[in-house]
Parts: C-alpha cells; structure tokens; sequence
C-alpha cells in the first residue's frame, strides 16, 4: 500500500461554483485512479460524483481529465501517473459542461453523434442472403468500430475550445464509419461528404493530434477526419477553402520544390472572396512593412525538376 | 556537431529572422550546418492528406541525402520536425515501403536505407549538445524576463512517433532551455495546444481565436513574451495577432521570439542582427528588459 494525494476538481451544482479538494488515500500496486476515486467515495466523501460501471475500458463511462489530459480513469494506473510527491489531479472532461464534479453533461456529445445519422443507409431492396462486403474494405473500418463513445477526443478537442458548433472528433469518426461501409449507397455516401464538407465540419478540424493522443481505443479520430477530407475531395466536393488550399499547396511544391506562402493565402480563400482577401490584405501589407512579406516571384529550388518528377511519377500510378 | 541543415520553407520565406538568427547562434555554438538546398518541403501534413506515399517519399529523399552526407538531419521548426519524425517512423519500421520508396528516388541517384535521425535544435540542444555547455556560451543572462513557452502541435503529438517513449521530457526542453539563459519558464493551459495555423485559410476567426486565446492565458500569467521553436506558430502568434486581438475584441501586444532569437540575445547578440525589428509586435520591451 502507498499514498497518493488527488486533486480533484469538484463543481456544485446548487451553487454552481468548482473548486480543488485534496484527498489523501491509500491504493495497491497497479491500482487505477478510478479505484481511487471508489475509495475516496466510499470511505471519505460519499457526496463525490463519478461516474463509472464495467471498469474494464469497455462501457466508456469514466472518461476525465488526469493530470490535464482526457483518460479512462479504469485503466489509467496510479503509478503511471502521480508524480515523484504522491500528487495527481483529476478534472471533469473539458468541453462539456459539469453535472457535478466529475461527471459532465454529454446530451451535446450524444446530439452530434445523432447528427451524423449513425446508421447505415445500404443498398435497397437487400440482396436475397446477407450483403457481401471485402474482408479489405471492413478492416478500414476497425479503428472506428472501436470507439466507446467515452467523450475522450471531444474533451480535449482544440477547435471545440474555440468554437462549439464544430461537429467535433467523434460524431466524424463515426461518419467515417459510414462513409466507408461497401454497403452504403453511394448516393447517402455523397449526401454525408456533402453535408460534412459544409462550416463546422471535417475542414474545422485544426489537425492537431490531440484526439488521436488521448483515445483510449486507437480510433485516431483526426486520420479518420483525414479520410472523409480525401474522399470528399475524391468525390468531388471541392468548393471549399480546405480543397484550395491543398490544391494551390501541392502545385507549389510541384512546380517549385516549395510552399509558395504568397499564393497560398489569397488562393485558399478564393479570388472572388473580396471580403476575406480584404479582411488579410493588413497582414500582407505589416510583412511588406517589415521587410518580410514572402518573394512576390517565388523561385524554384535546386532539384525541383525531381520533385516534378516523383510527383508526376506518383500520381500517375 | 555537424548536421545536415533542412530549415524548412517558412524560415527562407515568411520568417527569415529565424534563418538569419539560428545562422549567428548556430557559429557561436560551433555547429556546422551542411544546408539541404535541394530539399523539398515536408508536405506539412497537408501532402499526407492528399497521398501519404507521395509525401513520405519526399522526406525520403531529404533523408537520403542526409543519409548519404553520413550526418543526422537537424530541423528549425515544430512543424517539420513532426511531419519527418511520422514518415521517418514508417520508414524505418518496413524495409518493403522503402524498397516501394526508393524506385522514386533512384533516377536522382538516391536511396534511403533508414538510418537517418532527424531532431529538432531544441532536442539536439538538450540532448546531445547539453546544458551545461550551452550555459557556458550565456554571456548575458535573461534574468528577470517571464518567458512562456509555445511548443507547437507537432512536436508535441503524436508522443509515440516523436519519440517521447525514449526520451519523456521532451515536453518540457522549453523551460529548461528558458532557465539555462537566466529567465523564468511561465507556466499556461496553452503552451501544448494548437496555434490554429492550420486552420487559418479555412476558418480565420475559430484560428484567430486559439492564437489570441494562448497569448492572452501567457499575459495573463505575467509572461514578458512567448517563446516559440516553431515557425508556423510564429506566423499566427506574432504575425497575425493583430487580428487575434480584435476576435477576442481586447489589447494583446505580446512578442513572440524564436527560439534561436532569445538564445541569442542571452549571448549578447545585438538584437537588430538577431532580426527582432523583423517582427510585427515589437519586441523592444523584451530587449529592454534584458540586464544590460
């Protein structure tokens, strides 16, 4: 047995305040902060909310904040993460608003899940015996029938932090799901890249691996965001500032060897954006100021002619 | 200390400051960089969405021909750094997508045969160049400047490819580099998270609104400035913040300085030669409060 100290974050709903309270306990080797928490609840404080059932990282239940990064509190070990003083915090998931201490209100959760209409819409009328579906085409799909719904990526998503419309993580892993099913009919497969291509989709995505490193399951929810932008842009939605900004990106580099940064501002916007190239002009005109605005004529590297050349080679095939 | 020297595309565009200083700091460390001029851009993520082998075979070209120079590749940039740590990753684990690779690269003479490391100069300062020694070149110590650090996304996740497993601290060479020179690590929420570079052209107020977010949580602090070892942040922090600062609709005025730039001003580099008169937030301040 040793000693840890909790941190743990608690919010009253009466009073709607949060604060700190330190809880000194004693855990066995390999112990979990959840079995912790239990402890805490059970025998310090019965008022402490947790929320939790099969505590074998399958219900999804006991999502949270450990030391500021979203876990299973059941399959996060003390040892792993109190450090050299015995000292961990524990904090409700962040983008959800708090019911009571550690337990937060997923209703937003739930309702973006639904909005990606998670079911399969498949070929009608059905084949006489069951689909056919490649062993290939349904293993593309493992990492998303993974998920447990725990609200881990959503915690700590950085462009729901700044703007909660963003569909988020896990309602577009789960259209990825979709997206990808062979038994899905292409024309609700192009209905869902059409809607996910619109504000507050799978473009809003600021592709910084924070779902990917807190997901207790390996979805790696932003490279299945990757996958629906791919596929849209395959599939032909493209009048978007996301498939500009690729596009004007890659011929770039083809041509040149490097980013031409000048080109690709005002190209991702679209030259008939006036609003949004007037609204970035001050930003052009500051580097200009400083001596620092990108080379108007962007020249080509050394050994451009290769990169032309792999870039022809490899598109081709 | 000899590498072969990828800059990336920012700092020989959008951000010279950052080539001219890591040139003036990298003399008086006594590195010598073999510059890659014939290196293509990493692709910044933004190739790996479009055609993963494309991109990865881009970086094996600039890992061939560091690998053929028989020197490990050192990187400038966050961004860079974690876009070649990933291919590097896949690289080095399956012999077959070389081989696959390597068809690409044989017309240029070129092969990669997966033995080149790439580290960032923050890494390669801490690891292999040491404290200790970088202590030594301190000649004019940052006391008394609140310095908070911005890492950028990339070199931060995802830990398993970046190679935090072997080397955990990582994730705070910031502040141990910022202590080395004298000044005092300021501790935000931010300091791991996303500048919202990535999502400037596709949504601006959502990306302005991270960088004005980060900046003000650093001020609020008591930050004098931001340090930065990545050159795509720099652009949203320091370049764009102006309009951060009308999204979150209040005064910001926070430098942010390149990580070379603030080493060398503890080096007593003239602040003109370190281009900290390049910046769009003027870094005055902080030049004034360093003990003369």
């Amino acid at each position: 047995m040793k000693t840890v100290n909790l941190k743990v974050k608690r919010y009253d709903p009466e009073t709607k305040e949060s604060r700190y309270e330190d809880f000194s306990v004693e855990v066995e080797d390999n112990e979990a902060v959840l079995d912790a928490l239990i402890r805490i609840r059970e025998y310090q404080d019965e008022t402490l909310a947790v929320r939790c059932s099969c505590r074998s990282a399958i219900c999804g239940s006991c999502a949270m904040r450990v030391n500021g990064g979203a876990k299973l509190a059941c399959v996060t070990k003390v040892d792993d993460v109190a450090n050299e003083d015995g000292e961990i915090t524990v904090e409700p998931m962040g983008n959800m608003e708090p019911v009571k201490d550690l337990v937060t209100d997923m209703s937003g959760f739930w309702s973006k899940v639904r909005k990606v209409q998670p079911f399969l819409r498949a070929h009608q009328p059905p084949p006489d015996r069951e689909y056919i579906a490649s062993q290939d085409a349904m293993g593309d799909l493992a990492h998303t029938m993974n998920c447990i719904m725990c609200g881990a990526c959503v915690s700590d998503c950085a462009s729901l932090e700044v703007d909660e419309n963003f569909i988020g993580p896990a309602a577009l892993a789960k259209a990825y799901r979709f997206v990808g099913d062979p038994r899905e009919t292409q024309e609700s497969r192009d209905d869902r890249l059409k809607e996910l291509s619109k504000y507050s989709g799978i473009w809003d995505c600021t592709h910084c691996y924070a779902c990917v490193e807190v997901c207790p399951k390996d979805v790696a929810p932003m490279e299945r965001i990757v996958d629906l932008r791919r596929t849209a842009q395959e599939s032909g939605f493209t009048d978007n500032n996301g498939t500009r900004h690729s596009d004007s990106f890659a011929k770039s580099v083809s041509e040149s060897g490097w980013l031409d940064e000048l080109k690709i501002g005002y190209q991702s916007f679209g030259l008939d954006d006036a609003p949004m190239q007037l609204r970035m002009a001050p930003t052009a005109v500051r580097a200009l100021l400083k001596g620092k605005l990108p080379p108007v004529v962007h020249h080509k590297r050394p050994g451009h002619e290769h990169v032309k050349r792999i870039f022809q080679e490899m598109e081709k095939e | 200390m000899r590498y072969a020297y990828y800059p990336g595309c920012v700092a020989q565009g959008g951000a010279p400051e950052l080539f001219n200083a890591m040139k003036l700091v990298g003399e008086r460390l006594g590195f010598t960089l073999e510059h890659l001029k014939e290196a293509a851009c990493t692709g910044a993520g933004v190739l790996q969405e479009r055609d993963p082998e494309l991109a990865d075979t881009l970086n094996a070209r600039t890992f061939a021909m560091a690998e053929q120079r028989g020197l490990p590749l050192m990187t400038i940039c966050s961004t860079c750094q974690g876009v070649m740590s990933q291919a590097n990753h896949r690289l080095k684990a399956d012999a077959d997508y070389r081989t696959f690779i390597n068809k690409y690269l044989e017309p240029e003479g070129l092969s990669y045969n997966g033995t080149t490391d790439v580290k960032h100069f923050m890494w390669i300062l801490v690891e292999d160049y040491g404290l200790d020694r970088l202590k030594e070149h301190v000649t004019k110590p940052l006391t008394g400047l609140a310095l908070a650090p911005f890492y950028g996304c990339y070199v931060v996740r995802p830990t398993e490819q970046l190679g935090y497993d072997e080397h955990p601290e990582r994730g705070t060479y910031l502040e141990q580099l910022i202590s080395v020179i004298g000044g005092t690590p300021v501790d935000f929420s931010g300091k791991t998270k996303c500048c919202g570079f990535p999502l400037l052209t596709m949504n601006v107020d959502n990306s302005l609104r991270m960088a004005g977010t980060h900046l003000l949580d650093a001020k609020g602090q008591g930050a004098d400035a931001m340090v930065t070892p990545c050159p795509l942040c720099h652009l949203n922090l320091d370049g764009q913040q102006p309009g951060a600062a009308k999204v979150m609709k209040t005064q910001i005025n926070l430098p942010v300085i390149h990580l070379p730039q603030i080493l060398g001003l503890a080096m007593n580099i003239e602040p003109h030669r370190l281009g900290l008169n390049k910046h769009i937030i003027s870094t005055n301040a902080v030049a004034a409060k360093v003990p003369a």
